[in-house]
């Protein structure tokens, strides 16, 4: 492992979590991020889910696109093939968590199974295959944006939390107002670009 | 079962994926700063929406329950391929900037959700027909924002400059919080216009 590839990584992941997050700037997981931040308890939950599920289904995908899917000329598979994994992952993640770790499991409870269907944890998968990383870049980068995820929606999830005594007009009360919060908010993390870039 | 007047009106105004039910908005967001790409995602967004709308509808009979997540999303991904295999085939500059975003159809959650809700317990017909007035609510909306976005964003309409070269531009359209605001009004004027039903209000 040499020491640029370690630097890039870190830029990789600091780059992830602020100047291109992942919910910010490249619109993923965004399903779950205006109906989960409602509260801020159970955003830090689904965030940090989303956080350790990305990193491994990074790692594993990139393993597989790799080792298997580039050698038997099967890259256009990659979709069936990432989102297999994912559901996989998460189901197992999910036994081994209820087994190992059941208090975890509690305060996760039904979140986990709701991010198969999480499009950050696919668009990560994508991104690494288009950018070109490599193994360590990638898991940085799932992790990065595991993280930028978890960042975003507790940020949204206190942010509703202090409106919600505010006078919103009835027609943009629950989710309107969320996505112009989100506005303002993707308004704040452009202001970070600059500092870092990833390509 | 419901005529085809209904789902349409249904999937296009009252239960609008987009501002009503505020699904599937990731690609609504990424890709609506051009109205070229917008076009071409929209375009692929009904075909797979219809298709596999169709093709679960077809198979509800013979899809065991505890696996018909598995069954919907192999359908999905399969339709997906298609669109992805095309686009690379005919348009692959537009496939270049899209990147991710037509991989990431797999996971709009609109399909799914029409998958479902509509399409496990329905005939293929009314099926296909719903698939397809989602896709087309969705295309609403997304052109609607494509079509302020680049103006304001670029000066232009599918590429061909309509503002003097003296406007100055707003890069803030082209850019992510540009796209949160006009969802925002998107969903506040629709939601002015044509009120939603009581009980999704509390």
């Amino acid at each position: 492992m040499s020491e640029t590839e370690l630097t890039s990584a870190l830029v990789i992941l600091f780059a992830a979590i602020f100047t291109n997050n992942i919910v910010l700037t490249n619109f993923l997981g965004l399903c779950s991020f205006l109906s989960v931040s409602r509260e801020i308890k159970s955003s830090v939950g689904l965030g940090a889910a989303v956080a350790f599920v990305t990193t491994f289904t990074a790692a594993i995908n990139w393993l597989i696109y790799h080792h298997l899917l580039v050698p038997l000329d099967l890259v256009y598979l990659r979709f069936v093939i990432f989102i297999v994994i994912i559901a996989g992952f998460v189901q197992f993640a999910e036994i081994a968590i209820e087994r190992f770790a059941p208090a975890l499991y509690h305060a996760l409870g039904i979140f986990l199974p709701l991010i198969t269907v999480n499009c950050a944890v696919l668009g990560i998968s994508l991104f690494m295959v288009i950018r070109e990383y490599g193994l360590l870049e990638t898991v940085a980068y799932g992790l990065g944006g595991g993280l930028g995820f978890l960042v975003g929606i507790v940020l949204l999830a206190a942010l509703r939390w202090r409106i919600r005594r505010s006078r919103v007009p009835a027609a943009l009360q629950g989710a309107g107002i969320a996505v112009i919060l989100s506005g303002i908010m993707a308004l704040a993390f452009v202001g970070f670009s600059g500092m870092l870039t990833i390509n | 079962m419901n005529g085809a007047r209904d789902i349409f009106r249904n999937g296009i105004l009252r239960q609008n994926s987009i501002y009503r039910q505020v699904l599937g908005i990731c690609s609504t967001l990424a890709v609506t700063n051009l109205l070229a790409n917008t076009l071409v995602m929209c375009v692929a967004l009904v075909f797979v929406v219809s298709m596999s709308s169709l093709t679960v509808s077809l198979l509800r009979r013979v899809t065991p329950q505890r696996i018909r997540m598995m069954v919907q999303v192999m359908i999905i991904s399969t339709y997906v391929i298609v669109v992805d295999l095309l686009l690379k085939a005919y348009l692959p500059d537009i496939s270049e900037q899209l990147g991710p975003y037509v991989g990431l159809i797999i996971t709009n959650c609109i399909i799914m959700g029409r998958a479902e809700a509509f399409a496990a317990k329905n005939k293929p017909w009314p099926a296909f027909l719903d698939g397809l007035a989602m896709g087309l609510g969705y295309t609403m909306v997304l052109m609607l924002i494509a079509l302020v976005r680049e103006p304001l964003g670029f000066g232009t309409i599918f590429g061909l400059a309509v503002l003097p070269e003296s406007w100055t531009r707003w890069a803030v359209m082209a850019m992510a919080p540009g796209a949160f605001f006009m969802l925002g009004i998107v969903i506040w004027v629709m939601n002015l216009i044509d009120p939603p039903a009581k009980e999704q209000q509390s």
